[in-house]
């Protein structure tokens, strides 16, 4: 395969994509000097139109996406996103929206935002939501804000946050960004919360607890009532991360499990884009404890017209400009109007069967450490591959010359070595089989022919990175090979 | 392998005693499980540590993962080196790769350390 080369190197002095008709009146210097004119970039490519488009239009084709195949991200919900929800986000109403408009000019979005929060509420059992973080990881410091507001005004914001070692990764950091100390709680052989570890850590000075659930495994936390109850009685909030609802909708609800605040991840479960195709959304649902604290403006309904809320003198304040991503959240209560009640239901149901399907075709090929039933997600391991001395990266680097992208490598950290499947609920039968298959012959292959999977990829754009040196030694800028042609300049 | 005059923490760190200092740095088999280091967070020297405090991060390719201090101390030297050759963590982690030294607070606290054949057996005990 040809490499693309980079669009610096496409770079010839001169070149340009549009020529401006020429000047048919007199050149006023100073009306130009005295506009914003921006200052020549030094190296800036000079490329023509067509080899702008050319050259972004190869490097899309060598990406992978949910467009293209299968991709089973374990927690990062990778599912189809239904183009309805573009055509609905595309409507010249949305898209011309400014967002400084006053609030009278745009009754009919303020209409669709509360709609959202309302449904979202309803989903997961929870008072009121915001709209406005940007992302999951976002959502959860805007929800550890919260929880700190509280007890600030307590009078003792308190020291700690428990995070379970099956959480998802982000949440330590929120944690510590929002001034806590992280305490790990441990699982046990179940691949639960051990809930006597919990009380032991579950002091006046911790703040939350920061639950997965389901966790990072699959698995979900049998004990959530117990666990919730253990926090409560210490005066203790719990945030659950709901980056795993893709298995509950429409099945439970949070706020029933006595969860105080949780976000969700409009671009996972709600099928908007992810990844490259963001942006996303990480919306917060809080109790009625937590609901003052929440980020203004609020929007209101007054004498039959919506209006924001500035006035509440409890809340931590603005987290995101305007309201958030807007177009996202179109898509997103597209995607719940199109799906109803039932369908909600069903694509838990659906996401929850695929990840067992999975499960149960593989579990004689891939060590499975936890015996645990799974919800959307399973995780396998390398164990019966490491013999011959194949890891993980290697099983994942195979599956690229399958045309597949690969699950996710050695999270949660309690399974060395592992393989965290998601498939969701879009896929259909028979692209859950060509992955088994796959599965299968890279398993064979581990045993056979070990070579294969050591060099793989081998079908794609790329071959194997040097990931340790790009890490250790990472090269951010593209620096102009000194050419014949520059020194002559 | 595990050096016979080193203590050992769960935590898979491991500090070596000469008087009233212990040179602290992850054993052999932490350095295999986290696969090749990529970067390390060291404390500041002066800093004072309690006993399990997270003394700094060892990130790999595979993850990123806290270091505990196996005794309390004050940091009186970290390995400067580790800055711009992460690498002799993989390459020699029970000398070279020494991460940091520590003025002991309270030496009674190796009791609740392992000694290289506790240690070894520990890692027997370890599923993954």
């Amino acid at each position: 395969m040809i490499r693309e080369p980079l669009i610096f190197e496409l770079s010839a002095k001169g070149k340009r994509a549009f020529a401006f008709p020429k000047l048919d009146v007199p050149a006023n210097e100073e009306t130009i000097k005295n506009l914003a004119t921006r200052k020549e970039i030094e190296g800036f490519p000079e490329v023509s139109e067509v080899e702008v488009v050319r050259h972004f239009t190869r490097l899309s084709q060598t990406n992978h996406c949910v467009d293209i195949g299968f991709y089973p991200l374990g927690s990062c919900t990778m599912k189809y996103n239904p183009k309805i929800n573009e055509k609905v986000a595309s409507s010249p109403e949305f898209l011309s929206t400014h967002p400084l408009a006053p609030p009278e000019f745009v009754q009919g979005n303020l209409e669709i935002l509360k709609k959202t929060e309302g449904i979202l509420a309803e989903i997961t059992g929870m008072e009121a939501f915001t709209l406005q973080p940007s992302a999951g990881a976002q959502g959860e410091l805007v929800g550890m804000m919260l929880i700190r507001a509280y007890h600030q005004e307590q009078g003792n914001p308190r020291k700690f946050v428990l995070i379970p070692d099956s959480a998802h990764g982000t949440n330590p950091s929120s944690a510590h960004i929002c001034g806590y100390q992280v305490k790990e709680i441990k699982s046990n052989d179940k691949g639960t919360i051990d809930t006597e570890d919990l009380a032991q850590n579950m002091t006046e000075e911790v703040a939350a607890l920061m639950v997965t659930n389901p966790n990072t495994l699959g698995i979900f936390e049998n004990d959530i009532k117990k666990i919730t109850q253990i926090v409560h009685d210490q005066g203790g909030f719990v945030y659950m991360d709901g980056a795993n609802m893709n298995a509950l909708t429409g099945i439970c609800r949070p706020g029933d499990m006595e969860v105080d605040v949780i976000h969700l991840n409009l671009h996972k479960t709600f099928s908007t884009p992810h990844g490259g195709g963001g942006p996303g959304a990480g919306p917060v649902g809080v109790n009625r404890k937590l609901e003052p604290y929440l980020p203004i403006p609020v929007i209101v309904k007054k004498e039959e017209r919506w209006s924001l809320d500035f006035n509440r003198p409890q809340s931590i304040g603005r987290v995101r400009s305007f309201f958030g991503n807007f177009l996202v959240v179109v898509k997103a209560l597209s995607y719940v109007l199109s799906l109803g009640p039932e369908g909600l239901q069903e694509i838990s149901e659906i996401a929850v069967l695929n990840s067992n399907y999975i499960r149960k075709s593989l579990e004689q090929d891939f060590h499975l450490k936890y015996q645990t039933p799974t919800l959307h997600e399973c995780v396998f391991s390398d164990k019966f591959q490491r013999e011959q001395g194949i890891q993980n990266i290697d099983i994942a680097k195979r599956l690229i010359d399958f045309g597949l992208h690969p699950p996710t490598m050695s999270f949660p950290l309690i399974v060395y070595g592992a393989l965290m499947i998601e498939p969701t609920e879009t896929e259909s039968k028979r692209d859950l089989d060509l992955f088994i298959e796959a599965m299968k012959q890279i398993a064979k292959e581990a045993k056979e022919k070990p070579e294969i999977l050591k060099s793989a990829p081998h079908q794609s754009y790329v071959r194997r990175l040097d990931e340790t040196t790009a890490a250790r030694k990472p090269v951010l800028r593209w620096a102009a090979p000194q050419s014949q042609e520059g020194k002559k300049e | 392998m595990y050096p016979d005059d080193f203590y050992y923490s769960k935590d898979h760190e491991w500090a070596q005693v000469k008087d009233d200092t212990a040179t602290v740095g992850i054993t052999d088999f932490a350095q295999k499980q986290l696969g090749d280091v990529v970067y390390v967070e060291l404390p500041k020297v002066g800093t004072t540590l309690e006993f399990h405090q997270s003394l700094g991060v060892v990130e790999s390719v595979k993850a990123v993962s806290d270091i505990y201090s196996p005794l309390s101390g004050e940091v009186i030297a970290v390995n400067e080196e580790l800055n711009g050759s992460p690498e002799l963590i993989n390459e020699d982690s029970h000398g070279k790769g020494w991460i940091i030294r520590l003025k002991i607070k309270d030496k009674s606290e190796t009791e609740k350390l392992m000694s290289a054949a506790e240690y070894e057996k520990f890692l027997e005990g370890i599923e993954d």
